[in-house]
């Protein structure tokens, strides 16, 4: 008798199938209620014993969170988009050069640097907001510019790398082999010549890991914009979403959860799109240990 | 003579590239952390400049009851939500590894809610919640038992949240299933030539060889614990009572909501040293459960 034989058994199959479909229904749940919920009718919202599905659907739910007048989803979603663009592209642009400096160029230090470098991504947000807000404070006294009040101080500090990117693309470049770079260094071909011309153009997969990761990041971003924005008309859509609430909370089920769809939908959708990025992204970064 | 000169090349060149990172160290960084010492020091109400008070922010914090109420917060909202985090993904991680059906589709299924962005997940999660029309307690209805009101009694809030910090455990999932998939085929051929059963496969195969991969996700949630801001922000701006007050919350309001930046600083200084002391202990401790492949 076998007690576990080389194929799972069809038993073990079936209760793990159960247990999966039971987990799966629990993680699906909230947004069907979500979804159903935006569609519902103000007097359908809190009614008793409540429906599973809306009647009627009420889409117009969305075109009012679109045109509430305390609110302005569009505007905040240009704004998000604007600070992801600049975000996105200064991540990766500054964290592949360093990320190359550590992976490709031998040099005294470099070790003590990586390992300072993996140690600053212990540091959490809170412990440097303070002083981070005086800095920016005093760059918009003495650089001729607005900082507080602007998207600056949330976009600026991104063109100087991020340690988790630095290392995600330090370990993607040190698997290219060597001989590349040689070959082009007689050939006449500069330092940066190699980054720019060899190692960006073989590296696609991790940097498009980088942008991606930096997307949601700012996606999600809440307490930066909290700290550094201050006029509604600059707010990102985590700052708008929570103005939002705090105006209609409570009270408008079904327009909190339609606004609620606005900030989701589109981070949902480019999961789908760029969905094997996304994992094998994830799955790399537990792979330091 | 001339290796050095195309060693201190190198070096240059390395300096050079390495250059972005180096400013925003000191800029976005290592300034910032000194400033929060010497702040740590002074009073700062941010509209005129910080005079130097030695401890005195310290000494406040030890007498501030509600320093030790978000500290308390914090630490038992993590004592719940941390393990149960970990467990509930490993399990997750376990199923989803199996050769079932629709494995594709369930792996999607559990990732999706960790895309979602915490203040969207609050607000969806509010509603949820709900005491008397929320989708939680109308289930629990339907099975017979009076739910609680969640985020309305200070003795469930924090479980309230815990359990709803279980819905995006998604990436991490994803972490222990490529984990998974790396232990080699042959250690659980070899268990089964032994006799082992499917627990003693788990207990001595499983564990130990993604025991690296346990560790990796208990310091990224050490970090995270005592960070959680937007969702009682959003949910219950602390209460009731204070109950789901939480340390980085508390530090907010004290810097930006009542312009004390000196003592936010000392709070700052604290969150970095739990922090330090905690991911120090599970490094300590690593050497007793961790189990790395020699390579």
């Amino acid at each position: 008798m076998r007690v576990a034989g080389r194929k799972t058994s069809p038993t073990n199959i079936a209760a793990a199938y159960v247990a999966l479909l039971i987990a799966g229904a629990a993680m699906l749940l909230p947004f069907f209620w979500l979804v159903s919920t935006s569609l519902k009718a103000d007097d359908r919202v809190l009614q008793t014993p409540p429906r599973w599905l809306p009647d009627p659907v009420r889409l117009d739910n969305y075109r009012r969170v679109m045109q509430s007048p305390t609110s302005n989803f569009p505007l905040w979603t240009r704004n998000t988009l604007i600070v992801a663009a600049l975000e996105v592209v200064g991540v990766t642009f500054s964290s592949s050069l360093v990320a190359y400096g550590f992976a490709r160029i031998r040099f005294r230090g470099r070790g003590v640097l990586f390992a300072l470098m993996l140690g600053t991504m212990m540091i959490p947000f809170p412990v440097v907001m303070v002083p981070l807000y005086r800095i920016f404070r005093f760059l918009g006294d003495h650089s001729g510019m607005a900082w507080l009040g602007t998207f600056r101080p949330l976009w600026v500090p991104a063109w100087f790398g991020s340690a988790f990117s630095i290392f995600l693309l330090r370990q993607f470049f040190v698997t290219i082999p060597d001989e590349l770079s040689e070959a082009a260094r007689i050939d006449g071909c500069s330092e940066w010549g190699i980054y720019w011309r060899i190692i960006l153009p073989l590296s696609r997969p991790a940097l498009s890991v980088v942008a991606l990761f930096t997307f949601m990041y700012v996606w999600r971003d809440f307490l930066g914009p909290l700290v550094y924005l201050q006029r509604p008309t600059q707010y990102t859509l985590a700052l708008g979403l929570q103005a939002f609430q705090s105006q209609n909370g409570g009270t408008s089920w079904n327009l909190l959860m339609a606004a609620a769809v606005l900030v989701i939908a589109p981070v949902i959708v480019l999961f789908f799109v760029a969905q094997r990025t996304f994992i094998e992204g994830i799955a790399t970064t537990g792979m330091k240990g | 003579m001339l290796r050095t000169r195309a060693q201190s090349g190198d070096f240059l060149k390395g300096l050079a590239f390495l250059s972005p990172w180096l400013i925003g160290f000191c800029v976005f960084l290592l300034l910032p952390i000194g400033l929060s010492l010497y702040y740590s020091l002074c009073d700062y109400s941010l509209l005129q400049p910080p005079i130097f008070r030695g401890l005195s922010n310290y000494r406040q914090l030890v007498h501030d009851r509600l320093f030790w109420q978000v500290l308390k917060n914090s630490l038992l909202y993590a004592a719940m939500a941390l393990p149960a985090g970990l467990v509930v993904s490993l399990a997750l991680a376990l199923l989803l590894n199996q050769k079932v059906p629709g494995q594709s589709v369930f792996r999607t299924i559990i990732f999706i809610p960790s895309l979602v962005p915490t203040i969207a997940a609050a607000a969806l999660w509010l509603w949820l919640l709900n005491q008397k029309s929320g989708l939680i307690n109308l289930l629990l209805g339907m099975i017979g038992i009076p739910g609680p009101g969640w985020l309305t009694s200070p003795r469930w809030v924090l479980p309230a949240l815990a359990l709803m910090s279980l819905w995006s455990v998604g990436n991490t999932v994803i972490i222990y299933l490529a984990g998974l998939q790396d232990v080699p085929r042959e250690l659980y051929e070899a268990a089964e030539l032994d006799g082992a059963n499917a627990w003693r496969k788990f207990r001595h195969v499983t564990l130990p060889m993604i025991s690296p991969v346990i560790f990796f996700n208990l310091v990224i949630a050490i970090i995270g614990v005592l960070q959680v801001f937007d969702a009682p922000y959003l949910m219950t701006a602390g209460g009731p009572n204070h109950a789901s007050y939480f340390f980085t919350y508390y530090l907010y309001d004290c810097g930006f909501t009542y312009l004390k930046m000196g003592y936010a600083s000392a709070m700052a200084w604290i969150q970095l040293l739990i922090v330090l002391v905690l991911t120090g202990l599970a490094f300590l401790s690593s050497r007793w459960w961790v189990f790395y492949q020699g390579k």
